[in-house]
C-alpha cells in the first residue's frame, strides 16, 4: 500500500487559475500523448506526472494534479488515485535534493542503515523530514536496483553507488554548491559508480 | 569460462552506441528475420531453443508467444517488461545501461515475429536515467531505418516507445503492468483471460522482460537448436545472475545454465567468495521472493547432490529443501547477518508494495512485518513463530496475483530453515535490543548441522 500522506493541501481555485506548465513541458507532454493510440491519451498519465512534478518544484499539488487531468481529458481523481498509488510521485512538498536512500536487504547487509545514521546527522533531519533551508529530503526506498553496488541512494536522476561516509560528505558539498533541485526527468545526470 | 551470448561484446568501448554495436554484428536478427524467415518459424525457433522467461516465473516463452490470438483487423502487442523491481535483482538495468541496441533489436525481432506494429518497454520510474540511454538508442535506429514504416523494404512497419512508472513493484506483474501502462493503478486483473487474448487495451499482448526479450536474438542468429544445446535439461541457454550481499564481487554475470552453485560463489571469476573472510550463513539464489537456504543446502541438496544453476536443481527438495532460481537475483548473507532482521526487511518490502486488492496479502502482509518487528526487537514469544507461518499460509494461494506467494514463502522457509535464530531472540531479548546486533560481531547463532548431512 502506499505510505503517502493524503489530503492535507486543499484545493485552491485561485492558485489553479495562475498554474502552467511552461512551453517546453508542455511540447514534451504533446510528444508523450502521440506515443499512445487515438482515444488512449490517459496512458500518458505516468510519465505526464513525472513532467508536472518536475515543473511545480518537486511534488504535484492538487493544482498541478487538476491541470494534468485537464491536459489529458480525464478527471481529477483518476490523476489523484495514480498519483497517490505509486512511490515516485510526491503529494507533499520535498527539498531541492531529496535523498532516498535504499533500506531493502542487500543494501541492508552492506551497511545501508549506517548511511541513513549518518546522512540523518550530519543534515540533523530524521527520515521523512526537510532541512529548513528546504535543500535537503531525507527519505528510505524499497530497492532501487542497484544491489550489486549497496549501499546507494538516488537523487532524481542520479545513482550514487557504493556509498562510504566520504562519498556522502563530498556528495552533499556539491548538492549544496550546486544548488539547484533535481528531478527524474533531468538530462544531466551523473552516476557516481 | 562461460559462453556469453548476451554479454559477448559488453566490454567493448562505445558498445551503446549504434556504430559499435553494428560493427560488432548488431542488428543481424532483424536482417535474418524479416529477410528470411516467416513470423511462424521465429516463433518455432523460440519453441525449439526452449527459452524460459527471464523474469523469474520461468514459463517457456515459444508456448506464451504461441497462445497469442490473432483476430482479423485487431492490432496486437508486444510490452518489454523492465519493470526490474525484485530485490537482489538488477540485471535488466545493466543490460539496458550497457547493450540499449541489444534490448531494441530483440524487441524489433520479436515484434516482427508475433505481427506487433507497435510496442512499447515499460521500464521502472526509478531507472528513468536508463529510459533517457533507451530514447537516445530507439532514436539511432530510427534513423539507420531499423524502425519506422517499411523496414529493409518488406513492408513491416513496427513503433517503439519507451514508457515509465511511477515506482511500484506490482507493476512488474503482467496484468498490474498493462494497467499501469494504461495510466492506472497497478491492481493485477483477475485471469482469465490472459494477456495473450486480452492484455493492452484489451487486445491480444504479450509481455516479456528484458533478458528474454535479448536471448531472442542470438536464438534467431545461431538457430533454436544450438540455444537448445546450452545447459541441462530444460534449463537452456544462458542465464543473467545478479550477484549481491557479502560476497567479494557482487555484479551481473551471464553463466551456462548448469553451473555449480559452489563454482559461482566461490570461483574468482564469478562472486570471488565470501568478503572480509567471513563464512556463509545463507543464500536467497533467485530475488526475495524465493525461499532462503542455509548455508549446508547451498552449495548442496538435501540427497548430496551438487546444487546446480538451473531452473531443477535449485528447486530440487520442494520447498522442504529447496528454493528457486526465479529472476536470477542471488544475495549471500555472511555470519554477521541477522536472518530474523532480514525476513523482517523482506516484510516490510512485501507490505509496502501490496497493492491492497486482496484482503489475505494487503492485511496478512502487514501482520507478518508487525509480528517480525515485534520479535526483532526482542519483545516477541514463541508463539509468535507459529503465528508467523500461520499468516504466510492463509496469504499463500488466497490472492489474485503472485505477490501474496511471494511475500509468505520467505518467511515461511526462515521459519522453516533458522526457527533457532527466532527462538534465540525469544530467550535473550537482551542481545538483540541494538538493531545492528550479530553486525559488529557475530552473536547469532550459525545453523546447527542437520542430522543426516
Amino acid at each position: 500500500m502506499s505510505a503517502h500522506p493524503t489530503g492535507t493541501h486543499s484545493f485552491d481555485p485561485a492558485l489553479r487559475a495562475q498554474l502552467k506548465f511552461s512551453e517546453e513541458a508542455m511540447a514534451t507532454i504533446q510528444k508523450i500523448i502521440s506515443r499512445y493510440p487515438a482515444g488512449k491519451s490517459k496512458s500518458a498519465l505516468l510519465p505526464v506526472l513525472h513532467v508536472a512534478q518536475a515543473e511545480n518544484e518537486g511534488w504535484l499539488s492538487p493544482e498541478a494534479m487538476d491541470l494534468v487531468a485537464q491536459i489529458l481529458g480525464i478527471q481529477s481523481i483518476e490523476v489523484f488515485e495514480v498519483a497517490s498509488f505509486y512511490s515516485m510521485y510526491n503529494l507533499q512538498p520535498v527539498g531541492k535534493c531529496h535523498l532516498e536512500v535504499c533500506r531493502t536487504s542487500s543494501c541492508w547487509a552492506r551497511g545501508a542503515e549506517d548511511i541513513v545514521e549518518y546522512i540523518s546527522k550530519k543534515l540533523n533531519i530524521k527520515v521523512g523530514e526537510t532541512t529548513a533551508d528546504g535543500m535537503f529530503t531525507l527519505k528510505t526506498v524499497e530497492c532501487l536496483g542497484s544491489c550489486g553496488s549497496a549501499p546507494m541512494l538516488q537523487c532524481g536522476a542520479e545513482y550514487h553507488e557504493n556509498l562510504t561516509e566520504d562519498k556522502v560528505d563530498a556528495l552533499l558539498e556539491r548538492f549544496k554548491s550546486e544548488n539547484k533541485r533535481h528531478n527524474y526527468t533531468d538530462l544531466d545526470f551523473k552516476n557516481s559508480k | 569460462m562461460g559462453r556469453k551470448l548476451l554479454l559477448t561484446h559488453i566490454d567493448v568501448p562505445g558498445i551503446n552506441t549504434y556504430e559499435v554495436y553494428r560493427s560488432k554484428g548488431g542488428y543481424a536478427s532483424v536482417e535474418k528475420a524479416i529477410k528470411t524467415m516467416t513470423p511462424e518459424a521465429i516463433v518455432e525457433e523460440v519453441k525449439t531453443s526452449g527459452l524460459r522467461g527471464r523474469g523469474g516465473a520461468g514459463f517457456p516463452t515459444g508456448m506464451k508467444w504461441s497462445f497469442l490470438a490473432k483476430p482479423e483487423g485487431v492490432p496486437r502487442y508486444l510490452v518489454c517488461n523492465a519493470d526490474e523491481s525484485e530485490p537482489g535483482t538488477f540485471k535488466d538495468r545493466y543490460l539496458m545501461e550497457h547493450l540499449p541496441h541489444l534490448l531494441i533489436e530483440g524487441m524489433i525481432t520479436s515484434s516482427f515475429a508475433l505481427g506487433a506494429n507497435t510496442s512499447y518497454i515499460y521500464i521502472r520510474g526509478e531507472y528513468f536515467y536508463v529510459s533517457r540511454i533507451l530514447e537516445n538508442a530507439i532514436a539511432e535506429a530510427y534513423a539507420n531505418g531499423w524502425l519506422g514504416k517499411n523496414i529493409l523494404g518488406s513492408g513491416y512497419d513496427l513503433d517503439l516507445y519507451v514508457q515509465v512508472g511511477g515506482g511500484a513493484y506490482i507493476c512488474g506483474e503482467e496484468t498490474a503492468l498493462l494497467e499501469s501502462l494504461e495510466g492506472k493503478r497497478g491492481n493485477p486483473r483477475i485471469k482469465p483471460p490472459f494477456p495473450a487474448i486480452a492484455g493492452l487495451y484489451g487486445c491480444p499482448t504479450v509481455v516479456n522482460n528484458v533478458e528474454t526479450i535479448a536471448a531472442v536474438v542470438p536464438i534467431v542468429n545461431d538457430g533454436g537448436e544450438a540455444y537448445s544445446k546450452i545447459g541441462v535439461g530444460r534449463s537452456t541457454g544462458t542465464k543473467l545472475i545478479s550477484a549481491s550481499g557479502n560476497i567479494n564481487k557482487p555484479g551481473v554475470y551471464e553463466i551456462e545454465l548448469g553451473l555449480p552453485v559452489e563454482e559461482f560463489i566461490f570461483s574468482d571469476e564469478y562472486c570471488g567468495g565470501i568478503a572480509n573472510g567471513k563464512r556463509m550463513k545463507a543464500c536467497v539464489p533467485g530475488g526475495s521472493s524465493v525461499p532462503i537456504l542455509p548455508d549446508y543446502l547451498v552449495c548442496k541438496t538435501a540427497a548430496g547432490e551438487p546444487r546446480l544453476m538451473t531452473y531443477e536443481s535449485l528447486s530440487d527438495g520442494g520447498f522442504a529443501t529447496g528454493s528457486m532460481l526465479g529472476s536470477g537475483g542471488f544475495i549471500v548473507y555472511d555470519e554477521n547477518q541477522c536472518i530474523v532482521r532480514n525476513t523482517w526487511n523482506f516484510s516490510r518490502f512485501y507490505h509496502h508494495e501490496s497493492c491492497g486488492q486482496c484482503s489475505p496479502c494487503r492485511e496478512g502482509t502487514g501482520w507478518m512485518e508487525k509480528v517480525l518487528h515485534r520479535l526483532e526487537k526482542g519483545l516477541g514469544n514463541m508463539d509468535d513463530i507459529d503465528l508467523l507461518v500461520d499468516v504466510a499460509k492463509r496469504i499463500e494461494g488466497n490472492t489474485i496475483c503472485p505477490l501474496g506467494d511471494a511475500a509468505a514463502w520467505p518467511v515461511a522457509a526462515a521459519v522453516r530453515h533458522f526457527r533457532h535464530e527466532f527462538e534465540y531472540h525469544v530467550n535473550f531479548p537482551d542481545k538483540v535490543k541494538d538493531p545492528k546486533h550479530g553486525q559488529r560481531e557475530p552473536i547469532m547463532p550459525v545453523a546447527p548441522a542437520p542430522v543426516n548431512a
